[in-house]
């Protein structure tokens, strides 16, 4: 009765090997690396920059021990510290030829030592969290208000040049809050502006309200309309912070979603915090200037004369320099989208959505200044390089503005991320902030690993002196537990935090009450009389329910965790949930199969040993 | 080895009045503390800026603590944090100031006062998040006493899913009042240890309940008192080792996991001390007092033609 069948052998040997691969990882531990990664949107990495790279270390006599090519980055691993340092301001000349003006990111980072074979498998170890790595963490809440009254704004612009194409005369438009008011005399322009906010503007839901012979259209965005508007203010926040953050030369920056309306940055290593929060609450980098064409000016464009008075000199990005007057006419403040398309004789071209103040600017600017050049300059590290400097054909009103001319799609699509790139949809706020030390980091690892070392130490020595070989067998479980745990964890790429570290260590004091209770059962059944194959039948058997109960009593409590948990909290509640479900699988089966294999073939079995099996009406024997 | 040689059922529900009333002063005594002092809620759940310093030699509480002040800060507590060189201090909310300039404007005082002293870490929550904390926590609370109870309702019966309940939440209010009376911190991580004690110790009344269905089976002539003193006296050894093996765990986190650990591991402490002394005689007392028995658990388990079943009769 106590045999398993093959198959269920075969199920543990193959949890055994899974486990052992996806948690071996773990054990190597991290070596010094270098990452190279763009600093800027326009900038890639492929195999030739890693060609680059290798060349560069080689050149330099510097040994890397692996150099890999990622989706976003080169990495090159070094076996110390040393050579780490010595590749960084290498690699750091050589691809940052103008330290002004970094194209790349090179900083200092650590990789998992993980042997190539292993990495075969996709075994790779746990992530630690930044309370283990040191670093800082930022969550911001971004304003979604103020994303859905800008959205109104350019609605609001939109719809005034739409009712002046269309010839439809209105007694006045205007924002308050999130609905746009408009305003109409009679009953043929509010017939012809019904049908045209149904034909062009389906985002809005159209609330009418007579007011003696006039009738007011209050104009809201429909629900779906404006969660569309909050998930791209967020998407483009998210771009603007990676973008800023590429200039803090983090070598794993974390830049994440978290519910509706929050952003959670995390950058494992900085140090500075006055710095990160400096570069990521930054506003308007974009600014609109007109190129100074007096004749100094085109003479210092030329280079044969000097900047003249009341104008600065920018590079452009094709190497040419560009000579702007000082004036700054609009900022990326007023800049709502940049999107790249095509223009009318589908060429490819970059279109600009201005908010009312800017387009309103905008029109007076173009109609002043026709025939002349403008320059779009993006301002990055407070240095100023201008994107595009178009020459004003016309008038423009009505804040849609199209840049086209000279330019391949690629261009285009470059240049509307960097303008995008320059400005937030939406306002941000510093709602939750933590900076925690690398030295403390360090401790955080050593204390959490101690006490689940020493826990685990003196459990295993007290279940072998008080169950014997059932003792022995109850260890073996808890350490096979711990592996599948940390297997379960790594194959997940779960971040790996100190109460995620207190997790695992109440898993394991929780794990082994499902063997307690086993053992204790079969010498119960023992106790009273039953042969040694039929006790640790029945015990397993009764064991069970109680087991499973119990286990499902604390996965209640880990999952309401879960659930309502955040930061820390998760962290502790996804170990502690998953150390239950292995804990169920160790304890119970595996542990099964070890007493199975140990006592199971053995037909005319006299005694098991479990301890002392005392009975109270006869004198104390002995089961072993 | 075996610690525990009992020849016969110990006659606990006899003492069963004595105590509750034990429990009841206990519980009473957690609710005042709770009420009188309050909790020491962590900035998690306050909202605030908490800074870190390290001091290469042993640091001068009381010259911190006048930096402090001079900056106009009243009453921020300012502690040792692990070891003597190392320095916490809270800072509350203040209106007009982000708290990175609270932290740096702190830190630089401090440094110009000692330019040995490092930054080790710092924490800042912002009032909506602490907001947010506390609700998310009591919805965590509710949450996990309905799945339990609704569990419990269903594997045994409500008395069960009542008693286990309540014995637990005693446990609970217990812990949060040992946490009032020493005025320890309160944070996200003591919540999350609170909420595991509560998941772990209804373990131990459930075992104790499920011994008494299965007893209610086998002895079929003993009344109910008797058969809730022999399911805990059968089930007591383990009750002891497996508490026992889980307080090692937590003590060993207590001993080396670092004042990070610390209150984390307290909690757990106290709710596992308590949690074996609520399942054993606040649970199954309160199972008695509402009046279980057997007839409430057996129609579930006399499945027709069980042979296993006690109950079912002789076959003729």
């Amino acid at each position: 009765m106590n045999r398993y069948p093959l198959w269920k052998y075969a199920i543990i040997v193959i949890a055994l090997l899974v486990g052992a691969i996806y948690s071996l990882p773990n054990l190597f531990g991290e070596a010094p690396a270098v990452q190279v990664s763009p600093a800027r949107a326009t900038v890639r990495v492929d195999a030739g920059t890693m060609a680059r790279v290798e060349e560069v270390l080689k050149s330099q006599g510097l040994a890397a021990a692996q150099v890999q090519l990622d989706a976003t980055s080169i990495k090159a691993r070094f076996d110390d510290t040393d050579t780490q340092i010595k590749a960084r301001d290498a690699l750091d000349k050589a691809f940052n030829a103008n330290p002004a003006e970094p194209s790349h990111v090179v900083a200092l980072n650590l990789l998992p030592r993980t042997p190539a074979w292993l990495t075969a498998f996709g075994a790779s170890p746990m992530y630690l969290g930044l309370d283990l790595r040191g670093g800082v963490h930022f969550m911001l809440q971004v304003d979604m208000a103020a994303a859905l009254q800008r959205r109104a704004d350019v609605l609001a612009t939109d719809l005034r040049t739409a009712l002046r194409e269309k010839g439809i005369r209105h007694g006045g438009i205007s924002r308050n809050g999130q609905v746009i008011e408009l305003r109409l005399r009679d009953q043929a322009s509010r017939n012809a502006a019904v049908d045209l906010l149904r034909a062009q503007f389906p985002d809005l839901l159209v609330t009418e309200t007579p007011e003696g012979t006039d009738t007011r259209l209050s104009l809201a965005l429909r629900p779906e309309a404006a969660r569309a508007v909050q998930d791209q203010s967020l998407k483009q926040n998210i771009t603007t912070l990676h973008n800023r953050i590429n200039e803090l030369g983090v070598a794993e920056p974390v830049i994440q979603q978290q519910g509706a309306d929050r952003i959670v940055v995390q950058l494992p290593g900085v140090q500075d915090t006055a710095k990160a929060k400096d570069i990521l609450g930054r506003t308007a980098t974009l600014e609109l200037r007109l190129v100074d064409e007096s004749t100094e000016g085109l003479a210092a464009e030329r280079g044969t004369g000097p900047v003249p008075f009341g104008a600065e000199s920018y590079p452009e990005r094709g190497g040419r320099t560009v000579i702007v007057k000082r004036e700054v006419l609009l900022t990326g403040e007023n800049l709502t989208d940049a999107q790249a398309g095509f223009d009318d004789t589908h060429q490819p071209a970059v279109h600009l959505t201005l908010d009312a103040k800017g387009s309103r600017i905008f029109r007076d600017i173009t109609r002043e200044n026709i025939g002349k050049r403008m320059a779009i300059i993006l301002f990055e590290k407070g240095k100023g390089e201008v994107v595009t400097a178009p020459v004003i054909r016309s008038e423009i009103g009505g804040g849609r503005v199209q840049i086209s001319g000279a330019m391949s799609s690629v261009e285009a699509n470059d240049t509307a991320l960097l303008l995008r790139a320059g400005s937030l949809a939406a306002p941000m706020e510093i709602i939750e902030e933590r900076t925690i030390g690398p030295s403390l980091g360090a401790e955080n690892i050593q204390k959490g690993f101690h006490s689940v070392l020493w826990g685990f130490l003196v459990i295993v020595a007290f279940m072998c002196v008080y169950y014997m070989m059932f003792g022995v067998f109850s260890s073996i479980a808890l350490a096979f537990n711990l592996v599948l745990l940390v297997s379960v964890l790594s194959m997940l790429q779960a971040t790996l935090t100190l109460p995620g570290i207190a997790a695992m260590a109440l898993a394991l004091g929780m794990a082994i009450d499902s063997n307690v209770l086993i053992n204790e059962r079969v010498r119960e059944e023992l106790r009273r009389g039953a042969s040694p194959q039929m006790a640790i039948n029945a015990g397993y058997e009764h064991a069970w329910g109680t087991i499973l109960d119990s286990n499902i009593t604390s996965l209640i409590a880990g999952i309401a965790l879960l659930i309502f948990g955040s930061g820390p909290v998760r962290g502790f509640a996804v170990v502690h949930c998953l150390g239950i479900v292995t804990s169920m699988f160790s304890s119970v089966f595996f542990s099964r199969a070890l007493v199975n294999l140990w006592y199971g073939r053995r037909k005319k079995l006299k005694t098991v040993s479990i301890g002392t099996v005392w009975r109270a009406d006869a004198p104390s024997t002995k089961a072993d | 080895m075996e610690f525990f040689r009992i020849r016969r059922d110990i006659p606990f529900m006899k003492h069963a009045l004595v105590l509750n009333a034990v429990s009841f002063i206990t519980f009473i005594l957690a609710v005042f503390f709770l009420v009188t002092r309050g909790l020491n809620l962590s900035v998690e759940f306050t909202g605030g800026t908490v800074v870190e310093v390290a001091y290469e030699q042993p640091a001068d509480l009381e010259s911190v603590r006048k930096v402090v002040e001079s900056l106009g800060y009243t009453e921020v507590p300012v502690q040792n944090f692990g070891s003597s060189r190392d320095v916490l201090l809270r800072l509350p909310v203040q209106q007009g100031k982000t708290s990175g300039e609270q932290s740096e404007q702190l830190f630089a005082a401090l440094k110009a006062q000692n330019p040995t002293v490092t930054l080790s870490r710092t924490e800042f929550v912002g009032p909506q998040v602490g907001q947010e904390l506390f609700e998310h926590g009591l919805k965590a609370l509710g949450l996990v006493i309905l799945g339990i109870v609704v569990y419990l309702a269903v594997r045994f019966e409500w008395k069960y899913a009542v008693s286990a309940i309540i014995a637990n939440l005693h446990d609970v209010v217990i812990i949060l009042g040992f946490f009032a009376f020493f005025q320890w911190e309160f944070s996200l991580a003591v919540l999350a240890a609170v909420l595991a004690v509560l998941g772990y110790s209804v373990n131990e009344s459930v075992v104790i309940f499920d011994r008494i269905r299965e007893s209610f089976r086998r002895y079929r002539k003993k009344t109910t008192v008797e058969i809730i003193d022999n399911a805990i006296t059968s089930t007591i050894s383990r009750t002891i080792i497996t508490h026992g093996s889980t307080q090692i765990m937590v003590l060993s986190m207590l001993l080396f996991g670092g004042p990070t650990l610390h209150y984390f591991a307290m909690a757990l402490t106290i709710g596992i001390c308590f949690g074996i002394y609520s399942s054993v005689f606040v649970a199954a007392a309160m199972a008695m007092w509402l009046g279980i028995k057997r007839e409430d658990l057996i129609k579930s388990g006399a499945k027709a033609g069980d042979p296993d079943d006690p109950n079912a009769g002789a076959v003729v």
